[in-house]
């Protein structure tokens, strides 16, 4: 039913005789948004420099729309726009001559679709102001209506939200939905920032020092994973009855984790009732794809 | 390629290195001009303003005396000859040999500027043209245009002959048009001598000649330019190598400052002809001034700055396409 936009396979990257990237595999949709999921320094800046052609890699193969990157960069430049960590455009010119100027390095980008990518990030006032006197958020869109000049088939976005005020992500997290379910673009956007992912993604790939731990739909990995918080007195006893029947983890503010399980919570539920201690909490939780990161990484990796 | 030139243009014009190259350069003239006033004003003092008209007849007739006398060598005789054409072209249209016009002074400030200051001006314009894009971090949106890393380099380096082309020409013209004001701007026509050459420690003469000045202005300006281009180019090089511009523009600067000195005190190390920065100022083999080292030549200065220049620009593209950019 859909398309595959961009497909890396077994990407590797040495520096100075350590494996920085080992062996990367994944493929991004037509109209999904894919989540790079990491702590810094895991490897996703490598990644994406390398997807975008600035680094070159050790081996292995990346295509976009179907062009290779190393043998035909230019075709596959054309179906890609992107912003590598901030958008980084000359201060010194106007908002219009950098489109302007990222403008003649593409073909048929003319100055009709200049004004219609301005009008899409909303930036029309202000277009021709000096980038310097912009604040930051005006300046990720001017970013963002840059990367989409040649009208790219894939999106790549360095932590887009990095420095952005609450409105300022939730627009931007608007608009890169819209990107993908109206345009049909494919967007990869990678984040150390889980509730990110977690509210703008569609699937996402959890990297951790250069290697991918698990990819799949965001929906499916918080399903398997549902917890009951217990808050029970005396917490002790408490443990050792729920201990019986499943893992349990006691958090350091008092609260035992054990796995959701529909059947079992009622029957644990009466036994802590009959053996005397008191159930004051029982919830339910969706855990956050931070306990699913410590819980895949093994934890202590230290987010953020 | 055009559409990649005119982005660099913009980005140039937009960051105003031009325009303060122009600043300096106009200020500088006003400086000389001013300068070259005094000393004439002096010269005038001492010797008189109605005087020279007699003096430079009685050089002539010096001059037709000793070419009398039959105990003489052939080259100096046409030695004498040449610099009696001179004087009589002086006399016959009335120039003061020791008052320059807006020409002359145009030759003594680019003779002088050929090994330092327009490698300087050069500097600002080379120096940061690519390592300005790494610390703005538009390096980044540049290399992942559909454009192959080559040709943005070129487009860069075109854009810097340009720059280099209207420096040089911003140099002569507001040289000729600022001292004019002063000097007044006849003398084009005005012959100059040349031809001189050194070898063995004596001064041959026997290639020597008369040039009109325009003429010799046009080869001045052209070895000028030459002389820029390379250094121009290795600034250039340094700016893909070095990301930090004040690096980059600390290592030409030093570079071009121990030319300097190096001109100077290097006549017994030999092998110091083969670095770049002793052979700037190839305007001295036209007016025969004595090489820093025996041997050089204006071809064998010329061959050492192209090797450079090839050598740089080759470093150049090769490191450019290939880096990893962070």
């Amino acid at each position: 039913m859909s398309t595959v936009t961009l497909s890396v396979s077994n990407l590797r990257k040495m520096i100075k005789g350590k494996e920085i990237i080992k062996g990367l595999n994944f493929e991004l949709q037509e109209g999904e948004v894919f989540g790079f999921l990491g702590p810094n320094g895991a490897g996703k800046t490598t990644t994406i420099r390398m997807l975008v052609g600035l680094i070159k890699p050790t081996s292995g193969s990346i295509e976009i729309c179907g062009y290779d990157v190393k043998n035909d960069f230019t075709k596959a430049m054309q179906y890609m726009g992107c912003i590598v960590e901030n958008p980084e455009l000359y201060p010194f010119l106007s908002g219009y001559d950098n489109l302007l100027h990222f403008a003649r390095m593409l073909p048929e980008v003319d100055e009709h679709r200049i004004a219609e990518v301005v009008s899409l990030v909303g930036m029309q006032a202000r277009i021709h102001d000096r980038v310097k006197t912009y604040s930051l958020g005006m300046r990720q869109r001017l970013g963002i209506a840059q990367a989409l000049l040649n009208r790219p088939k894939v999106l790549i976005l360095d932590e887009p939200t990095n420095g952005l005020d609450p409105a300022g992500i939730r627009e931007m997290r608007q608009f890169i939905r819209a990107l993908a379910e109206q345009e049909g673009l494919s967007v990869l956007v990678s984040s150390h920032l889980l509730s990110e992912i977690q509210l703008l993604c569609d699937r996402v790939a959890i990297i951790s020092k250069g290697e991918i731990i698990q990819v799949d739909m965001v929906a499916n990995l918080l399903n398997k994973q549902e917890k009951i918080i217990w808050r029970i007195e005396p917490i002790q006893k408490g443990k050792e009855i729920l201990r019986r029947y499943t893992e349990v983890v006691e958090t350091d503010d008092g609260y035992l984790v054990t796995p959701y399980e529909e059947k079992q919570a009622a029957i644990w539920n009466r036994e802590l009732i009959t053996q005397g201690t008191q159930v004051l909490e029982m919830n339910r939780r969706l855990p956050a794809l931070e306990d699913l990161f410590l819980e895949l990484t093994g934890g202590g990796e230290g987010i953020g | 390629m055009a559409n990649l030139i005119q982005n660099e243009m913009m980005k140039l014009l937009a960051r105003k290195r031009i325009q303060v190259v122009g600043i300096i350069v106009a200020v500088l003239v006003l400086l000389f001009t001013y300068a070259q006033y005094k000393q004439v004003e002096e010269q005038r003092e001492k010797l008189g303003t109605t005087d020279w008209r007699a003096s430079l007849q009685q050089q002539i007739i010096d001059i037709q005396n000793r070419l009398g006398s039959s105990r003489m060598s052939d080259d100096w005789r046409e030695q004498l000859q040449v610099s009696l054409k001179q004087q009589q072209y002086y006399l016959d249209h009335n120039i003061n040999p020791t008052e320059p016009g807006a020409p002359s002074f145009v030759r003594m400030f680019v003779e002088n500027s050929s090994d330092l200051f327009i490698p300087l001006l050069v500097m600002i314009i080379a120096s940061d043209l690519v390592s300005s894009e790494h610390s703005l971090g538009s390096i980044k949106l540049l290399l992942t245009r559909p454009v192959k890393r080559w040709r943005i380099l070129l487009s860069k380096y075109i854009t810097l002959l340009l720059a280099i082309s209207a420096i040089i020409a911003m140099v002569g013209v507001l040289a000729y048009l600022l001292s004019g004001i002063v000097f007044g701007y006849k003398g084009l026509n005005t012959p100059v001598i040349t031809g001189f050459t050194v070898e063995g420690g004596n001064l041959d003469t026997s290639q020597v000649r008369l040039l009109a000045q325009w003429k010799f202005l046009l080869m001045d300006f052209g070895l000028v330019w030459f002389v820029a281009v390379v250094v121009g180019t290795l600034a250039f090089m340094l700016s893909v190598l070095i990301r930090s511009t004040a690096a980059g523009m600390g290592v030409t600067l030093a570079a071009l400052i121990s030319g300097a000195i190096l001109s100077n005190m290097v006549s017994s190390w030999e092998s110091a002809k083969y670095l770049f920065m002793v052979n700037l100022k190839l305007t001295n083999y036209l007016n025969g001034v004595a090489p820093p080292i025996e041997g050089m030549t204006l071809l064998s200065s010329m061959t050492v700055l192209f090797v450079w220049w090839a050598a740089a620009l080759v470093v150049s593209f090769v490191v450019f396409t290939k880096q990893d950019v962070y």
